[in-house]
């Protein structure tokens, strides 16, 4: 109502309180379904699980305090510390890879086909369950009979243990993790890439710029708030990897694959260790807050060399 | 400059220096050589960039036809025939285990684990979760994001923002919490178990809804308030028919993010009668003998799970598609 020009009498002021209380309690009617799924499946199971953190709980029992015990037994965990590290190799291995490959892929599609056939073949493995892309690579990249080993010793290279070496199995499962996101990382750069005025490829074709140079000089600096983005959602993501090792190593061999999202799950699950699973989630959840703040600072994803 | 077209090069016509009126940009013949040489050039380009397009479908799709290859044959015939393409020794006996149409003998007989599989179950299961979670969470959310973007009430802002921070916790984080208060109110292994946590309300649904919300002409509620319609008639009547298209694409994405969980229904759903279809997945594989796998069971298994998103891609594929670039980066 800001286009009143006449001051408001007092019983338009009245009407208008009155509208506001209506107005108040219709929002809160619309939002307080929201608020109590939020309140209680998200905000206290949040509270409730620093406090577990801080307590021995196996899950039978109640919960007992213990200060900061399961902390200080995290720092002295080497699985921890191998869990972070293999972890954190995933991640590199995975989004290193699946960044440069959806990058070529978003540039290639621009360049040459809006096709939405070709879109929705390439975002198809994204929409299949984690477990089932992990089944079917499993099988795919068995030692003995799987057509991808047979590929290999038809080239000359020679089978693989992929899943089953305690060298391979990180890098095997970060590319088949790969192939299920690439499609949806490329649609996403893509959708970047056409915020890009055309003129300014126009532009620096007719000053002679190469295709190289094009990508380096226009393309990157123009999609980088873009792609600071995916990074970071990626990269999220990608440190909460569970569903293909679950059904596939299971975090061995030995602690090859056990990744920390495996580990807390062991922990809590297989063996009851409730409060120190809660510690070790507390900790996961400081470490990707962390992991965020520094790459929005470092790529300062909110501004774009556009305006 | 020039018209495009169809074909995809310029029209021949562009290669002639063109007459003195169009000054400005007068291509010399220097620069029309160089011209055609970036042509020819480009059209090399094209056509490898196709190529590793085509190559990257290819590795795309393949995995879809081996699943589909592999349970259509038997698991005797694969280890013997393990590099041929088509069906080793054609057969239905893999779909059949899965399905339960297969006796005990049967089943072993095939290379099968013998335990009874009845996927029916699971596909039902996994029904009945993905579409109540679906119906329901778009719902509640709709009616929140409603009041976020378009009521004025005190305290909006703040709530609105802590919806928003729940977008980063990672889901472990209240994972195991959660865990403990569907124990605690006996809900294990029910239905309402799986899908209470994310039936009011999902983080990301309520933002998405908002930001649709937002660009809806305020005139049109107005009109309708001045008639006497309250809000739940303007919400109702004007917000929903006019969100219809963003309302199913999100319910689509939930759909499919619903259907593909396995991590949630692994912890409180394990039993029989409420396991979805990946946690079955899941048992299936580890039932399985690891010298001699069940594969062409375990395939057509995995093929059941993945048919039904495939074909909810195939009708309203062009939705999803649309939808990326603004999930995942607004």
């Amino acid at each position: 109502m800001t286009h009143t020009v006449a001051p408001p009498s007092v019983a338009a002021r009245g009407s208008r309180r009155f509208a506001m209380r209506r107005e108040t309690r219709a929002a809160l009617l619309f939002v307080a379904p929201a608020a109590l799924g939020f309140s209680v499946f998200t905000l206290l199971p949040a509270i409730r699980g620093v406090y577990y953190s801080f307590t021995d709980f196996d899950v039978f029992q109640p919960a007992k305090l213990i200060g900061t015990g399961n902390y200080e037994r995290l720092f002295a965990d080497a699985v921890f510390w191998n869990a972070l590290k293999v972890t954190l190799e995933y991640v590199v291995i995975n989004i290193g890879f699946q960044t440069v490959f959806a990058l070529g892929v978003a540039v290639l599609m621009h360049r040459l086909t809006q096709s939405m056939l070709v879109r929705g073949i390439i975002l198809a493995p994204y929409l299949i369950a984690n477990v089932v892309v992990a089944l079917v690579w499993f099988w795919i990249l068995d030692y003995q009979i799987g057509i991808g080993n047979e590929f290999l010793a038809w080239l000359g290279v020679g089978r693989q243990p992929f899943f089953g070496d305690q060298n391979l199995a990180i890098p095997t499962i970060a590319m088949v993790n790969v192939w299920r996101y690439l499609g949806y990382t490329a649609l996403l750069l893509f959708a970047g890439l056409q915020t890009i005025p055309k003129e300014l490829y126009e532009a620096a074709a007719i000053d002679g710029a190469s295709e190289w140079k094009m990508f380096w000089r226009v393309t990157m600096p123009l999609l980088r708030p873009v792609l600071a983005l995916v990074l970071i959602v990626s990269i999220i993501g990608s440190f909460q990897t569970f569903d293909t090792v679950a059904v596939t190593t299971q975090g061995g061999p030995v602690n090859a694959t056990r990744v920390i999202y495996y580990y807390i799950y062991d922990l809590a699950f297989n063996r009851y260790d409730f409060g120190y699973a809660s510690a070790m989630s507390v900790a996961l959840f400081v470490l990707l807050a962390g992991v965020s703040l520094l790459q929005l600072r470092m790529t300062r994803a909110n501004q774009s060399d556009l305006s | 400059m020039s018209a495009k077209v169809p074909g995809g090069g310029m029209p021949v016509t562009a290669l002639v220096p063109a007459p003195a009126q169009s000054s400005a940009r007068l291509p010399s013949a220097d620069v029309a050589s160089n011209d055609r040489r970036r042509r020819r050039q480009s059209r090399l380009g094209r056509a490898a960039a196709w190529a590793v397009m085509i190559l990257l479908m290819l590795v795309t799709l393949f995995p879809f036809y081996w699943m589909l290859r592999t349970s259509l044959s038997t698991n005797g015939a694969l280890a013997a025939n393990s590099s041929n393409l088509l069906p080793a020794e054609f057969s239905v006996n893999g779909w059949k285990r899965v399905f339960g149409l297969a006796t005990p003998e049967e089943a072993l007989a095939d290379g099968g684990s013998g335990a009874s599989l009845n996927f029916w179950i699971y596909l039902r299961n996994s029904l009945v979760v993905a579409t109540v979670t679906t119906v329901v969470q778009t719902f509640f959310s709709a009616l929140a994001a409603y009041a976020f973007a378009r009521l004025r009430w005190p305290g909006r802002d703040a709530v609105f923002f802590l919806f928003l921070t729940a977008l980063m916790v990672p889901p472990i984080f209240t994972i195991l919490p959660n865990f403990i208060l569907i124990r605690d109110l006996g809900l294990l292994n029910t239905y309402l178990g799986i899908v209470l946590p994310g039936l009011l309300m999902a983080p990301f649904s309520v933002f998405f809804l908002r930001q649709f919300f937002l660009g809806i002409p305020r005139e049109l509620e107005e009109a309708a308030k001045l008639d006497g319609a309250g809000y739940p008639r303007v919400f109702f009547r004007i917000i929903v028919p006019m969100s219809v298209a963003p309302i199913s694409t999100l319910a689509i994405l939930t759909y499919i993010g619903s259907w593909n969980d396995y991590f949630w229904p692994l912890l409180v759903g394990k039993a029989e009668n409420v396991r979805v279809l990946t946690v079955a997945l899941g048992v299936f594989r580890s039932q399985t003998p690891q010298s001699s796998p069940d594969w062409a069971g375990l395939m057509a298994a995995t093929f059941v799970s993945a048919v039904p998103i495939l074909i909810l891609f195939a009708v309203l594929g062009r939705r999803v598609i649309n939808s990326i670039g603004f999930t995942g980066l607004k």
